[in-house]
């Protein structure tokens, strides 16, 4: 898909690395400033894992491959191989699948773990910065709580790594950021290695109802004229650094511009360098959004919550845009109105990206029977897909949306071995994730409760360590 | 199928004026009723009514028989706690009638009564009875007050009277909701809730007149509302969440022998399963609800549901109202943490039925009930199966909603006019 950031991104980080002193407030003559791309690192270490050999077991790739009585090894946190009869070495953990399936880990590129986390309560809500319609200048990463519980009830559910976003109050949120599901003690240590960021923004109600008493905007039209208002002042910012840039090689001594954090994140983006994640209800606000976002020639990755996708799929296929979409849910508020049970076959039937997302500490411990429900839906509507094909909605399609796809998202030799065994077919209710492996280390074990994750939170409370 | 559907549509087109008469052959039927479950039987329907759930060779003649083999009959499923018909749209649309502001001729919102409320006409009606839900307790959602005011009991059928049983349940919050609402903490909300309940017992059964003195904290009409919950005629609907509260609850009813107490939520249910079952309280719980939102929720589980069913607590499920639907999907997820299938749909049927004392009525497939059923593509909580046919009182629906319309109307987005004039 459109994914020249990352590279872009890991370039940025090794210079910023290789020239931390040189940062814009000590600069000596001689050397022109650099932004430090990255300063909040990931200090994410895989747990240590054994080779393992699942086998016998029914496998879905991710990519639409489907393997009856398959087998998958994997070692070095990596997937070494799929096929049929695959030999184990000596040291190699062998789970016999029978009756089971395989497939990828489950991404979410729509949570609010952390940053509205269990327990809801006022102190613990972090997720809007509700002070101004445009915040990108704050990032999700600040506001998560790794001790949320939720990240725990989510790996049970399958679910190996995650966007966490700002809310959708703003017409820009702030920065999204990619998490393994492995938090630990700060947040740093669960920050998906090499991720490019995520931009929420959003469409429609949310925005104009917050601030249409605070100044504005208070309409759609208001909401449309404060993004490309945002985008044009990112457009000056970035002429100003690059003429600075250019002064400077041409020996001239520029004064570095001051920096301004909101607009070097709206900069990123025109850049190619961070993804845009959209929050957008309505047909018309997205046909809308793909003209802004070829106005100002940046790169919307996913309309989230793209309820009425089905009206426009030809469209963003034709724009390469992703949908991100509940099951059924709908009628929540006006723009939430025509939600279909349809949505996401009838997106992925049009050839457009077709994403399972969940928006929900609850859903996302079950996204696998989010597809399945709008899988079968889609069948009775006539819409032929397979359980292969549908899986890419729940990993692949995810991956790629946020620009991690080399690394995960499928079943693939060399990639992480972030993998579920399923008990059973996971299109059914009755089919629960059996182990879960993050980077080839089984960090759930449905039935050995020894592994199950406890937050600090849950520490000495009641049902410390219970069935969640 | 074919058969199936082919009958559909002739019985469409000949009419739903008249009343007809079904026979529905050879599918699994769960009746939830003594008869329990059968193979390859059927089902006759006679006017509005069940006439008969048998096996063997039965004379067919004057029905309209519906092929159903491979399929699954079940009951209509039972909204349990919903506010289906009072709300179309929840946030920044006009009216809701699910939401309630204090008003001064009713001091603690007893007095509500949404069966003034109730909408047949609201899409939420045929996008749920076409999933399955043919029946459903409705009320208030959010109130300020203690009491969210008498719910009524709906059918879903495509009617212009809706309403079972209007003022058929009362409901109060006594977790940190209710807390919040009713002087911030615990130690003045069940002051308030035994005082409502001295003063109704000390008025009575005849009420005030407008003449009458009278220097209670509770307003006439919230005296009327209340005294049939105090004598033990309609359930009086508890949310509680914590362990502490669900004992608390257990406590008042041995104050109050006479109420009829259902908890609601009971999120740390489990943990009293026993008291709950030797005191014959009945829960409507959400079995996916397995995070500690506050203080009150801690010991959240995935297995309540089941733990309290083996204890002996009548489990019920199904909350929310845009997708009630969804509530056999709750239900199943309960059964994958160990409740068994037939509890879970028993939880969808004859135990909201019975709560809610409707079950004489409703509830599980009987000679002489209402004849509310749905055949169900397969096991109806798997989550890839679907409602294919619901009947409400006898009568066959017509399987189309607003959303199936929608659905059909963009199926093929290559069209030679704009879309406002292609009618599926």
């Amino acid at each position: 898909m459109h994914y020249k950031n990352t590279k872009i991104m890991l370039t940025g980080i090794l210079l910023a690395a290789g020239m931390l002193t040189a940062c814009d407030d000590n600069q000596s003559k001689g050397e022109a400033a650099v932004i430090n791309g990255d300063p909040f690192p990931s200090t994410y270490q895989p747990v240590s894992s054994n080779a393992t050999l699942i086998e016998n077991v029914t496998i879905l790739d991710g990519i639409g491959g489907r393997i009856e009585k398959g087998a998958l090894l994997m070692q070095g946190g990596k997937i070494v191989s799929l096929g049929q009869n695959l030999i184990p070495t000596g040291d190699t953990t062998v789970v016999d699948g029978q009756g089971k399936w395989v497939t990828p880990g489950i991404i979410d590129v729509h949570s609010h773990l952390g940053v509205y986390p269990a327990p809801s309560t006022s102190s613990h809500s972090d997720g809007n910065e509700m002070t101004a319609p445009v915040t990108a200048q704050v990032w999700a990463e600040h506001s998560i709580w790794p001790q949320d519980p939720g990240f725990g009830r989510a790996l049970a559910g399958g679910v190996t790594a995650m966007q966490i976003l700002p809310g959708s109050a703003n017409l820009v949120g702030g920065r999204g950021v990619t998490v393994k599901n492995m938090p630990n003690r700060v947040v740093q240590d669960m920050k998906f290695p090499g991720a490019p960021y995520g931009l929420k923004m959003a469409c429609g109600e949310n925005p104009k109802r917050v601030y249409g008493d605070k100044g504005g905007p208070g309409t759609r039209m208001g909401n449309v004229a404060g993004y490309r208002q945002a985008w044009a002042d990112a457009q000056d910012y970035q002429r100003k650094w690059d003429l600075y840039y250019k002064d400077f090689a041409a020996g001239k001594e520029p004064q570095q511009p001051k920096r301004d954090l909101k607009l070097d994140t709206l900069a990123k983006v025109l850049k190619g360098e961070i993804l845009v994640h959209m929050h957008c209800y309505r047909a018309d606000d997205m046909g809308t959004m793909i003209d802004v976002m070829q106005e100002f020639d940046y790169k919307i990755s996913v309309f989230h919550h793209a309820v009425e996708s089905y009206k426009i799929a030809d469209k963003l296929a034709a724009a390469n845009v992703c949908s991100a979409m509940w099951a059924d849910w709908w009628g929540f508020k006006m723009e939430a109105y025509d939600g279909i049970q349809e949505n996401i076959p009838m997106v992925h039937a049009a050839k457009a990206c077709a994403i399972v997302h969940s928006d929900s500490d609850l859903g996302i411990q079950r996204l696998n029977q989010e597809a399945a429900k709008a899988w079968a839906n889609g069948r009775r509507a006539g819409l032929d897909i397979s359980q292969a094909d549908a899986w890419q909605w729940l990993s692949a399609n995810p991956a790629k949306s946020l620009g991690i796809f080399e690394q995960t998202g499928s079943l693939e030799s060399g990639k992480n071995a972030d993998v579920v065994l399923w008990s059973a077919d996971p299109f059914s209710t009755y089919a629960q994730a059996e182990h879960v492996y993050i980077d080839g280390a089984l960090v759930y074990d449905r039935n050995n409760p020894a592994s199950w994750p406890v937050s600090d939170f849950e520490l000495g409370q009641p049902g410390e360590g219970d069935i969640k | 199928m074919k058969v199936l559907l082919s009958l559909i549509i002739t019985c469409m087109l000949c009419s739903s004026v008249q009343a007809q008469n079904y026979a529905i052959v050879g599918a699994t039927v769960h009746t939830m009723g003594p008869k329990g479950t059968l193979e390859n039987a059927t089902v006759l329907i006679q006017n509005d009514k069940i006439q008969a759930v048998l096996t063997g060779h039965t004379d067919l003649q004057g029905y309209n028989v519906i092929n159903a083999q491979g399929k699954v009959i079940t009951p209509g499923l039972i909204g349990a706690h919903t506010s289906l018909g009072l709300v179309e749209v929840s946030s920044s649309a006009g009216t809701v009638d699910s939401d309630v502001l204090p008003v001064n001729f009713s001091t603690v919102g007893a007095a509500v009564d949404v069966s003034f409320g109730i909408n047949p006409d609201s899409s939420l009606m045929n996008i749920s009875r076409i999933a399955g839900v043919t029946s459903a307790a409705s009320s208030v959602t959010r109130s300020e007050q203690l009491f969210s005011g008498q719910g009524a009991m709906i059918t879903l059928g495509d009617k212009t009277q809706a309403i079972i049983k209007p003022r058929a349940y009362m409901g109060v919050n006594m977790s940190n909701g209710g807390a919040d609402n009713i002087g911030g903490s615990r130690a003045l909300l069940w002051v308030a809730l035994e005082q409502a309940i001295s003063e109704t017992e000390f008025v009575g059964s005849k009420g005030l007149s407008p003449a009458q003195q009278w220097h209670g904290e509770l307003a006439r009409a919230d005296l009327r509302a209340l005294w049939p919950v105090v004598n033990g005629d309609i359930p009086l609907i508890i949310d509680a969440r914590r362990a502490a509260d669900i004992r608390q609850v257990i406590a008042f009813k041995k104050r109050h022998p006479k109420l009829h107490i259902v908890l609601l939520e009971a999120t740390e249910g489990w943990r009293v399963a026993d008291e709950l079952a030797a005191n014959n309280i009945a829960v409507i719980l959400d079995p996916e609800s397995n995070l500690p939102y506050a203080f009150d929720q801690l010991g959240a589980t995935l297995a309540n549901a089941a733990r309290l069913d083996k204890a002996g607590v009548m489990v019920v499920i199904g909350m929310g109202s845009h997708n009630i639907r969804l509530a056999k999907q709750h239900a199943g997820n309960a059964v994958a943490n160990g409740l068994a299938w037939q509890r879970g749909l028993a939880a969808l049927t004859i135990n909201p039925a019975t709560i809610y004392q409707i079950d004489a009525l409703v509830g599980s497939l009987e000679a002489g009930k209402q004849a509310d059923l749905v055949i169900w593509s397969g096991d109806p909580l798997e989550v890839t199966e679907t409602a294919e046919q619901v009947f409400i009182e006898g009568q066959l629906l017509d399987m189309q909603s607003r959303q199936t319309k929608l659905r059909d109307r963009y199926l093929d987005l290559q069209q030679d006019r704009p879309m406002r004039y292609v009618r599926p």
